[in-house]
């Protein structure tokens, strides 16, 4: 049974995705819209973390290796309460801690410096190694793009990981996610350049490798108990998801990798994102004053 | 003391010092029998990991053990490490890490094995870094105390190391401050920086000034960045004439930073010595004389700056 709690935060992160964006004018909505129901299953019943207490030497890490992909990470820290949703909408203007991509030294949470893509699986295996060289029993989660693995240096680490550390700090406390959304920036991952066949691929570098829905709680939640559960080996878990996930126009379509909404978009988007036909939204809204806020927010930024 | 290479003087010291941090760990990318952390790695098998010939994932692990806890050595060649500028830009210099990079074989006198093997556009590039301090130590001496202050330094730093043998320099009381030089030899018609490899060479140069009359200042410049502004000023102010010597692109590294500096706060004629165009194989003695870095070659450049 998909987590209804999880699944109604996801599906608030992704207003606020949206929300963000279209302050921003600027952003990536897609693949922002493909891990968030990864993200949030972490944040919200998997990892252990103290928004208060960011430094926390014991934490669960988070590496957003796709670093494109932050809106998502800042929506689910927001909610976190590791700072006030007030904050979403300073995305990337100037003097935001909510950096176009994630900088560590900016927001307090944030464990790397990711969005030159291809380095956070390295970062991670460093910081996973780092935790059992003191036998903390903290775990590290990686999540990387699917266009993003195209990178030579992922490959470097993906050879090391299952070796590293062995024989007496195996690295089992690291899970890597794929967000296998199939689109990159310039069009299709398989036209551009196919990953496929990718699970054979990670298997033959010593990868146990689990397939799952990356858009379902429950099968999301099972693969992380079965990476944790994994022993003497990291896990790599192949999320299949959807680019856009959640909004009709933007779903599968590489034109909305990179660009934010307009206002009149994100409204219909926010709508689609709960559910609502498009003749009960009036009435919808009367009974939903906090986003009502902000599609008059949005509304009125057309207007500015 | 001997004249030693700093990457040995580095191997010895992190030895050393291993033995009461256990903190410090070191990364290699196949090359530490070179890098000279064969002996820490065999000592303190635990604490050193050789990733093989990937020297970017090398550089992220780095980042990731030192967001953990650990002090990091990242060891390779000057160009490899280097040459994944990217991975430090982001991995190790915006994220903040406490990495530290080493760059052994610098410069044009690794010799034989040519320009592929020849790190000398390294100050270059980390010196673009907001958060890299760049040093070079002079001598055995002066790498110990480095590789010491490293350890203690919170955040990166890049250490740029040499095959050769380097010819002791520092007085026995040397301490090494960040930011600091050295006098090595004062004077007064010339003030030569000197840092690393050419560095004993510009002392040979002044002894040769000297008997045409000319007398020549020589500093050791370990400290790239930051520059030792004051020491700088002040003897340029009492000279009038700067010339910079290193075993580096003439583009970007010492001869860059002090031309840039000088240019701003007192704009008088610099010269820089160092590597033009590409290095190529040869004998290091010879590679220095073609390049102008041996005490001739030094002692000309001079003569012609100066007019006499």
């Amino acid at each position: 049974m998909p987590d209804a709690r999880v699944v109604a935060i996801a599906r608030q992160c992704r207003v606020q995705i949206i929300r963000m964006l279209t302050h921003a004018g600027s952003g990536h909505p897609g693949g922002s819209l493909s891990v968030i129901d990864i993200l949030t299953a972490l944040y919200f019943g998997r990892l252990r973390y103290d928004a208060k207490r960011p430094d926390w030497p014991d934490r669960d890490r988070v590496v957003l290796s796709k670093g494109h992909a932050v809106p998502a990470l800042y929506a689910v820290m927001a909610r976190a309460g590791y700072f006030h949703e007030s904050e979403l909408v300073t995305l990337r203007k100037l003097g935001s801690r909510l950096q176009g991509h994630p900088d560590r030294t900016a927001l307090p949470g944030i464990e790397a410096a990711t969005g030159s893509l291809g380095q956070g699986l390295s970062i991670s295996l460093g910081m996973a190694l780092g935790l059992k060289l003191r036998a903390a029993p903290a775990r590290v989660y990686c999540i990387l793009g699917d266009g993003e693995i195209q990178e030579g240096q992922v490959w470097e680490a993906a050879m090391s990981a299952p070796k590293l550390g062995r024989p007496d700090h195996p690295l089992d406390n690291l899970c890597v996610i794929l967000d296998y959304n199939k689109i990159q920036l310039d069009n299709f991952v398989a036209k551009i350049m196919d990953l496929e066949p990718v699970v054979a691929k990670w298997q033959a570098f010593g990868w146990p490798v689990l397939e799952i829905d990356g858009h379902d709680t429950d099968q999301i939640g099972k693969a992380l108990d079965a990476a944790e559960a994994t022993r003497g080996t990291p896990t790599f878990i192949v999320a299949h998801t959807v680019k856009g996930k959640g909004v009709s126009f933007m779903e599968n379509d590489p034109e909305w990798h990179g660009k934010a909404p307009k206002s009149a978009e994100a409204i219909r988007a926010i709508r689609e994102i709960l559910g609502v036909g498009e003749a009960a939204w009036g009435d919808y809204l009367k009974t939903d004053p906090a986003t009502r806020a902000i599609v008059d927010e949005l509304a009125a930024l057309e207007k500015k | 003391m001997a004249a030693k290479a700093s990457r040995v003087a580095f191997g010895e010291t992190l030895l050393e010092l291993g033995a009461r941090d256990e903190r410090i760990v070191t990364l290699d990318a196949d090359l530490s029998k070179s890098t000279m952390t064969a002996k820490f790695a065999k000592t303190y098998p635990a604490r050193a990991f050789n990733l093989g010939i990937a020297e970017s994932n090398m550089i992220g692990i780095g980042a990731g053990l030192a967001l953990t806890g650990r002090i990091p050595f990242v060891c390779s060649f000057a160009c490899f490490v280097v040459g994944r500028f990217e991975t430090i830009r982001i991995s190790v210099a915006y994220t903040n890490a406490n990495v530290k990079i080493v760059g052994t074989h610098s410069g044009i006198a690794i010799g034989e094995d040519g320009y592929s093997q020849m790190g000398i556009e390294d100050i270059a590039c980390i010196r673009a870094l907001p958060n890299i301090p760049v040093i070079q130590p002079a001598d055995e001496l002066e790498t110990k105390q480095v590789i010491a202050y490293a350890v203690e330094h919170a955040g990166p730093l890049y250490l740029r190391l040499t095959r050769q043998s380097l010819d002791p320099v520092c007085p026995a009381d040397y301490r090494f401050q960040l930011g600091r030089w050295l006098v090595l030899r004062p004077g007064h018609d010339v003030t030569l920086l000197g840092t690393g490899g050419p560095l004993s060479n510009c002392l040979e140069a002044a002894k040769l000034l000297e008997a045409d009359g000319i007398s020549a200042e020589v500093i050791n410049a370990a400290c790239i960045k930051p520059l030792d502004e004051e020491l700088l000023l002040g003897s340029a102010g009492k000279t009038g004439h700067v010339v910079t010597v290193e075993d580096h692109a003439i583009h970007g590294g010492l001869g860059g930073a002090v031309a840039e500096t000088l240019s701003e706060v007192m704009p008088i004629e610099v010269r820089r010595l160092g590597v033009q165009g590409f290095g190529e194989s040869g004998d290091p003695k010879g590679l220095y004389a073609k390049h102008g870095l041996d005490p001739a070659g030094i002692a000309t450049s001079v003569r012609k700056f100066l007019n006499r």
